[in-house]
């Protein structure tokens, strides 16, 4: 009897011990991959130098990043905007004040919804899109083929590729306002009948440059940086097959759209608190 | 031939290895490897899939670093090269790697271009004089404007063969340059090698389990077999050895030293057990 309940319980600890063991491999290997990504972000600032002064690589990259995302930054800022029109009059004709509509839609989409949402767009557009190609340029044994030529893959496909992004990412967000602006004056205006001066007027006197655009601005550089990095981070640190392609382009857009969110909520507690 | 900084081309061998052992994730892939590369020469390194030969290149190329046991190429320790000089080594080497690796952004003519245009200071026009001729000397000059995607297997490996011979390299490794390659093109690629490794007084390493192509084309042959060498010599002398392994693998025997099952239990213990669980 005594032997068995001995035997139960040296179960139940080892059953214990096995899951400790398992939960601290995986919060070590979690730690040692961030502590990984931070060192890769270093070796990409290192080589930045190198990759800007030969700009034409990083201007190819805005093109691919920036300029063919737009269609879908254009378009889905449009639809937020005049989403934002419709609801933003439903809530202010309560109070009386519909001619604040500018108001609502121009700070909504400046300091958040712009920012925020061209990030999101832009990772499952663009940073999935870099992940995949440089994972799958690592799976054919490009990467290695050109460390085998004495150029550095760092400094020629990955640097390019964050600055493209770092830099695409801020223009995006301020289209994407603009456009969701023109969404809102399309709807709360011409569709809805608001006073078109109210509306701009308001818009004119209430958006301040520092407080709102330039903080709104930053906010999409950091989601710039946050997106191109996990971008080239998983696309170079992916295992090289098919299967390890298509994870790290998962990941990519999980990790950075959880990423965005964080950020931004750290960011806003910083800005915008009592303002 | 001349100008490497720190590469001693007066040896006569180019590479030298020597006691090399590598272990990954505790598992010895090379154990006691001795290999030497003469100046001028084409060597096989032959074995069957996974026994350690594309690591041989890669430990050359200085991608992995040994565990214990050194590898020197024109004089220099590969692993105790910083940065500049592992990528000053590299710019002599080329490679071709097992698929070709071609850059698929990329056509055929700027593949070839990339090293001269990274490296080189060399106006357009004489780059592309340059080009041209390597291709011209792979046979496929009439192909500069095509993208890698739009070419047939042999045709990226002979691209990919005028890429690795770009900067006129003092040593060039080829990574399974055969594998999938019909007999036509696989002959045109075995003579390349030949002819060009002669043509550029390079020293070659020909990483290969091919061994009806290979044998008639290089001087020197090393078998490895689980890590190890197993035997090595002239070509000549490899068709006719005695050693069971090289003898399986050069007359492509199904069983022999590496034995056509997959380690298991005796079979007729598991039909036994098998049986013992159906009742």
């Amino acid at each position: 009897m005594a032997k068995n309940c001995w035997k139960a319980r040296c179960a139940v600890a080892n059953g214990i011990a096995r899951v400790l063991r398992g939960l601290g491999q995986r919060v070590t290997s979690r730690i040692w991959r961030l502590g990984y990504a931070s060192r890769f972000f270093l070796a990409i600032l290192l080589h930045s130098g190198t990759a800007l002064r030969r700009l034409h690589l990083t201007i190819r990259e805005i093109y691919f990043t920036g300029v063919l995302s737009l269609i879908i930054i254009l378009v889905s800022g449009l639809f937020v905007g005049m989403v934002l029109g419709l609801q933003g009059y439903d809530t202010l004709q309560r109070y009386g004040s519909t001619e604040a509509l500018g108001v609502l839609v121009s700070l909504s989409l400046v300091r958040e919804l712009g920012p925020v949402v061209a990030a999101l767009l832009f990772a499952s557009r663009a940073g999935s899109a870099i992940t995949a190609e440089i994972g799958m340029m690592k799976a054919t044994e490009q990467l290695s083929a050109m460390e085998m030529m004495a150029v550095d893959p760092i400094a020629r496909v990955v640097a390019p590729r964050f600055w493209g992004g770092v830099i695409s990412m801020p223009l995006l967000a301020a289209l994407f306002s603009a456009m969701g602006i023109f969404g809102g004056y399309l709807v709360g205006v011409q569709l809805i009948g608001v006073d078109e001066g109210s509306f701009w007027s308001q818009m004119q006197a209430s958006v301040d440059f520092r407080e709102d655009i330039l903080n709104g601005v930053i906010k999409s550089f950091v989601f710039g940086i946050i997106v191109s990095w996990v971008a080239v981070f998983e696309g170079y640190d992916a295992e090289p097959t098919a299967e390890g392609v298509s994870g790290a382009t998962t990941r990519t857009v999980v990790t950075s759209s959880l990423a965005i969110l964080a950020a931004d909520f750290i960011l806003t507690a910083f800005m915008f608190t009592g303002t | 031939m001349t100008g490497v900084p720190g590469v001693n081309m007066s040896q006569e061998s180019l590479v030298e290895i020597r006691d090399l052992n590598f272990t990954y994730d505790e598992r010895p892939v090379l154990t006691g490897i001795n290999m030497t590369i003469p100046r001028g020469k084409v060597v096989a390194v032959m074995g069957s899939s996974g026994c350690g030969k594309t690591t041989t290149l890669r430990l050359i190329g200085g991608q992995l670093k040994p565990t214990s046991g050194t590898v020197k190429v024109g004089g220099q320790v590969v692993h105790e090269l910083d940065a500049a000089g592992l990528y000053g080594l590299r710019r002599r080497m080329g490679m071709l790697f097992q698929f070709g690796a071609l850059f698929t952004d990329m056509s055929v003519y700027d593949n070839i271009a990339f090293q001269m245009r990274e490296h080189t200071d060399l106006p357009e026009a004489l780059i592309r004089d340059l080009v041209l001729m390597k291709l011209h000397a792979v046979g496929l000059r009439g192909a500069h404007s095509l993208m890698p995607a739009e070419l047939s297997g042999g045709m990226a490996r002979r691209v990919a063969l005028a890429r690795a011979i770009a900067l006129d390299p003092m040593l060039i490794m080829y990574d399974e340059p055969f594998a999938g390659l019909d007999p036509i093109s696989l002959s045109i690629v075995g003579e390349l090698i030949r002819k060009l490794n002669d043509a550029l007084g390079a020293s070659s390493i020909v990483v290969t389990h091919d061994v009806q192509e290979s044998l008639k084309i290089v001087d020197y042959v090393y078998f490895v077999s689980a890590g190890k060498i197993v035997a090595e010599g002239t070509a000549e002398e490899m068709k006719h050895s005695t050693v069971p392994y090289v003898h399986q693998f050069v007359w492509g025997e199904a069983d022999g030293p590496v034995p056509f099952q997959y380690p298991a239990r005796p079979y007729g213990e598991e039909l036994l057990e098998s049986a013992v669980r159906r009742g």
